[in-house]
This record gives C-alpha cells, structure tokens and sequence, in this order.
C-alpha cells in the first residue's frame, strides 16, 4: 500500500510485486485514470486531498480483508494524490493468487471498498477555472454493499 | 477534555482552518454531540456543519457513525463522503 503524488508504472508494480515468486498463477490489475470530463461537463484538472495517517491504516485495513476472504499470494494499493491532469494515473490496484478467479474477485472487492473507506476527496477545476468538491456517489456504495457478508438473519 | 480536531476538503474550507485543538465542556459524549456544540461556536461553524447529516467523522483514524463515543478520543475528524479510486 502506498500513497503518492508520483506517478506509477504498471508492469514496473506488476514485476516488483512477482519478482522471484513462482506460486503466482494470476496477476489481475486495475487502472483508474482521471477523464476529461465528469456528470456532462469538461474538466480541466483535480487536485486530490486525503487524511495522512488514516488513509494509509484504512488501504491495509481493506487489504487484510481481502487477504482474509480470498486466497491471495500477493496484493498492492497505490493511490496518488495532489494535482492531476486529464490522461493521469489516479489508483492502481494489483492482486495476485494461485489462479484467477480469486485475484479478479480481490481487485472488484479492494477497488469497491476503497471508494467508500479511504479517506480520499477529489476538487475538480472546470474549464472555466472554477473548481468544486466532487459529490459521492450512491453507485460506489451500492458497489461496495454487494460485498456484505450475508447477516445471521438471512441465513 | 482537550482533543484534536481536524477538518478536511469543504468541511475544512468552511470553518476555516485544517486542525485545532479544543477544550470540550462536560457532557459531550459522541460525536453527535460534538457536531452540536461545534454548531454554537461561531458562523464558520453553523455553516461548515450545517448539512450535518452528510457529514461522515473518524475517532483516532477510524470511521465513526454519529452515536460513536468520543471519550478518551484524542484526535476527531470530519469531512464529507470520501469520493477517491
């Protein structure tokens, strides 16, 4: 897990995190990028604040569950923050296992839970210069609340 | 109790300032509390926290629901829906 304001290269991550390792049979990445537009409007630009210290405990937070609910041999988290143009890396997510269907379900389930835990805001700059606090998304909960494990009464 | 107070994105724009410390009168036990009390401490204020249903808090770096219990806490958060991935 690391968080940063540089950006990151994904095989460079892939390769560090395989290295020397010959019980990984899937490596499954993501990729959030920043897009030129958002809600129907273009965007010029985005500065990204986070809460040091929390941030960091709730990225290993999530990473532990995943740990717990998926045979994974290897995970990583690296989310950027500061200022970030259209085209820029945002968030990379890798997970690796023995095979596949584990480190696809991992990624789904670490990128899910993070846009709802991890103490991350995201300003927009519009085109015109005029900048504004993004709004959360009911989607990003709803994603992240197929995860729930069932409750005794539903059993 | 003195605590920690911190603020971030426009909760942290409203009131002005990124952290304080703060001397909190008896008979403040969670967070919802908090909010109240943070309300009467000046316009800044009433603003920053006026939607406070959309707030979200963290006690000692973990995410904490309104009922939440802040003693002993030495350092509160709050801020509004994450939005980072």
């Amino acid at each position: 897990m690391r968080v940063q304001a540089a950006d990151f290269e994904v095989g460079a991550e892939i390769a560090g995190l395989t290295a020397g390792r010959s019980d990984i049979g899937a490596v499954v990445t993501f990729t959030g990028l920043m897009r030129a537009d958002n809600a129907g409007k273009a965007v010029a630009g985005m500065t990204l604040e986070h809460y040091p210290g929390m941030t960091e405990s709730e990225l290993e937070r999530v990473e532990a569950e995943a740990q717990a609910r998926w045979p994974l041999q290897a995970s990583l988290i690296v989310h950027r923050v500061g200022a970030l143009k259209p085209g820029d890396n945002i968030v990379l997510v890798i997970t690796a296992a023995r095979h596949r269907q584990a480190a696809f379900s991992a990624a789904e389930f670490l990128m899910d839970y993070l846009k709802t835990k991890a103490p991350f805001w995201k300003k927009e700059i519009a085109a015109d210069g005029r900048a504004a606090w993004v709004d959360a998304r009911a989607s990003d909960d709803a994603a992240a609340g197929r995860w729930q494990r069932p409750s005794a009464s539903e059993d | 109790m003195r605590v920690k107070l911190l603020y971030f994105a426009w909760v942290r724009e409203k009131t002005g300032k990124a952290e304080e410390h703060v001397d909190l009168p008896a008979g403040i036990e969670t967070v919802a509390e908090l909010i109240a009390w943070l309300k009467q401490q000046g316009p800044e204020y009433a603003e920053a926290f006026r939607r406070s249903e959309v707030i979200r808090a963290a006690v000692d770096r973990t995410h904490a629901p309104p009922g939440t219990s802040i003693a002993g806490a030495s350092e509160i958060a709050f801020f509004p829906p994450v939005t980072g991935g």
